[in-house]
């Protein structure tokens, strides 16, 4: 027989595995603790206890916990950190549950919610926008133009991938290649002619939490609370799916409407995410990559693990980038820069950990 | 009637595959395919299990099209063993094979005490049981073989279809596995049919000999009827001795070189 050692006694990966209400309790917690904390930080610095008194006092209508605190707080509170913050946390939820399920359905643990050109067709959209100025329908027209550009991408990679029948993840992921690349040489283009306003269009693409207000998070509350609806409702077809599609489809499942239902709620939750924030990477990369390796890979535990671990992540970097650093760098840059080499770090020593077998 | 075929033709990329394939398959049988590479046997069990559907023709199975079965009636009828496959995810040996269940399992429901049973069974059976915990990503081919192996046979179906399902595995646990597939024939009178690159394993373990060349059948039935040297020269070109072997039990086959 092989060198392979027997099954006896504690498997530390698979105790952890079968621990996931406490994984996700944890988070929480976590996740809880942190939007308090970060609410706090900043310019003004606001006691958590009277973070958790205002917000008490706003969603009771009760007027008294906040009785004789400074009037500032609860402006500072309510209308320009906590929906930043909200908006943060979601974001980083919706990019790290729809990086578990692009992953899942390309059977590539390196996909990731950008694989299909998403970032690239909603950063064209919003160039466009920019360019041209486009104001009709006020502030709320960049987004709106992100994510049309999204959409159609993604309708483009479905279409372009689809001609032999099936949507074989080679065909997916190659097709979501060209199209970005044809996108991002439209997003130079853009630029070139742009003059003055190339700057606006750098900084949205490098992504920021700056400046939200509660219709971006109620939007990304929106988009993730659906995404989460249909992920989980196919998450077991998506556990099958990694068998590959010939044995998924022995078992029953339709791989094709699965396949497709999949990757387009994933990249509509990801088309939102990045109209409200920009393009903000590694995040659904990083976190799907670890959460399998502590969760396991059974996406019924995966996707809430994930979704909570990506939005106590982004929210980390951005309360990092917006009250921590002494200025403030693009949220974007911050999670490439960190993340990078973090994944650099995770991916050889993954390699190694394999070698050993 | 397990299956029934009637002048079944397939394309792929413009190249005919299958044409004008035609026949009955009963149930209570082990089926084996055999015929040169490239001579369309792993698109016929693609067309039997509706991987792939046929560009003309007519597949019946158990008295209805096959095409008239919804996804999850068929999963329950017919359980399938790939050739090639690649698991890129840590799921555990248990796991995989208890995705053999999922057919019977209804949506947000844990595995009933009998999908336990079942799965503890096969495991057991197909001496897997020792790596139940163990990642599938982390296994030898021959070791992820036989859990893919002991997935379809806990989905329990009337109709197993093999596609090269013994070629990783080393003769121990290829006798182990086919005798299990041939026990299930006899005793509960299911139907198996596989393809075998070994004529002589084929003549072991199949009551029924299937042969193709070129997209088409050239040969079928009863192995001891079908098996004979004027076949095999036909399908496979070689010359061959064909005798009946008393250790073994069955007809085999010795090839000039």
């Amino acid at each position: 027989m092989h060198a392979h050692q027997p099954e006896t006694g504690f498997n530390l990966k698979n105790a952890l595995r079968e621990a996931t209400a406490a994984q996700l309790a944890l988070l929480a917690v976590l996740l809880c603790g942190l939007l308090v904390v970060s609410t706090g930080m900043g310019f003004i610095p606001v006691p958590a206890a009277a973070v958790v008194k205002i917000i008490l006092s706003k969603l009771t209508g009760n007027p008294d916990p906040i009785a004789g605190m400074n009037e500032i707080l609860p402006v500072v509170v309510m209308d320009v950190r906590l929906p930043r913050i909200l908006t943060a946390a979601m974001v980083g939820g919706g990019l790290a549950m729809c990086g578990v399920v692009f992953q899942g359905i390309l059977l590539n643990p390196l996909a990731d919610p950008y694989t299909l050109g998403v970032s690239a067709g909603a950063a064209f959209g919003a160039a466009l926008a920019i360019l041209l100025n486009i104001a009709a329908l006020g502030v709320q027209s960049v987004p709106l133009f992100a994510f049309i550009g999204a959409a159609l991408t993604l309708g483009a990679v479905i279409y372009l991938s689809s001609a032999s029948g099936g949507l074989s993840s080679n065909n997916l992921i190659l097709s979501g290649i060209i199209v970005a690349a044809i996108l991002s040489a439209g997003i130079s283009f853009l630029k070139y002619v742009a003059d003055e306003q190339v700057a606006v269009i750098i900084f949205w693409l490098m992504g920021s939490f700056a400046s939200k207000t509660w219709t971006d998070a109620g939007l990304a509350l929106a988009a993730i609370g659906g995404g989460l609806a249909v992920f989980l409702f196919y998450a077991r077809e998506l556990n099958l799916m990694s068998l590959g599609p010939q044995m998924a489809a022995s078992l029953g499942v339709d791989t094709r409407r699965v396949t497709l239902v999949l990757l387009s709620a994933a990249s509509l939750v990801a088309a939102v995410c990045v109209s409200v924030s920009g393009i903000i990477g590694f995040v659904g990369l990083l976190v799907p990559h670890i959460m399998r390796a502590l969760t396991g890979p059974d996406n019924r535990r995966l996707i809430p693990v994930s979704l909570l671990s990506g939005a106590v992540l982004l929210l980390a970097a951005d309360t990092l980038t917006r009250a921590v650093l002494p200025t403030e760098i693009p949220i974007g840059v911050l999670t490439a820069l960190i993340g990078g080499p973090f994944f650099c770090y995770v991916f050889r020593r993954q390699q190694a950990a394999r070698k050993a077998w | 009637m397990a299956f029934e075929l009637e002048s079944v033709d397939f394309a792929f990329a413009g190249k005919r595959v299958l044409e004008g394939v035609s026949i009955a398959l009963s149930p209570g049988r082990f089926y084996g395919i055999v015929g040169p590479n490239g001579c369309g046997k792993t698109t016929l069990l693609d067309l039997l299990c509706r991987f792939r559907q046929p560009q003309s023709g007519r597949i019946r199975y158990g008295g209805n099209y096959l095409s008239a079965y919804s996804k999850r009636q068929l999963a329950r009828e017919i359980a399938l063993v790939p050739q090639n496959f690649y698991i890129n995810f840590p799921f555990t040996v248990r796991d995989v094979v208890m995705m053999g269940r999922y057919p019977y399992i209804p949506r947000f429901s844990g595995p009933s005490s009998r999908d336990v049973e079942t799965v503890a069974t096969v495991m057991e059976r197909a001496d897997v049981d020792r790596l139940a915990g163990r990642f599938i990503t982390e296994l030898s081919g021959g070791e992820r073989q036989r859990v893919v192996f002991a997935r379809a046979l806990a989905q329990d179906t009337p109709v197993l279809i093999l596609d090269e399902a013994t070629s990783n595995l080393d003769i121990s646990h290829a006798i182990r596995l086919l005798g299990l597939a041939a026990r299930r024939v006899q005793t509960e009178s299911q139907t198996v049919l596989g393809v075998f690159q070994d004529i002589n394993q084929a003549a072991v373990y199949c009551d029924y000999l299937i042969f193709m060349c070129r997209g088409r059948i050239a040969a079928h039935g009863a192995t001891r009827e079908v098996l004979t040297p004027a076949t095999l020269r036909s399908v496979f070109n070689v010359e061959a001795k064909v005798y009946f072997d008393d250790y073994c039990g069955a007809l085999q086959v010795v090839y000039k070189n």
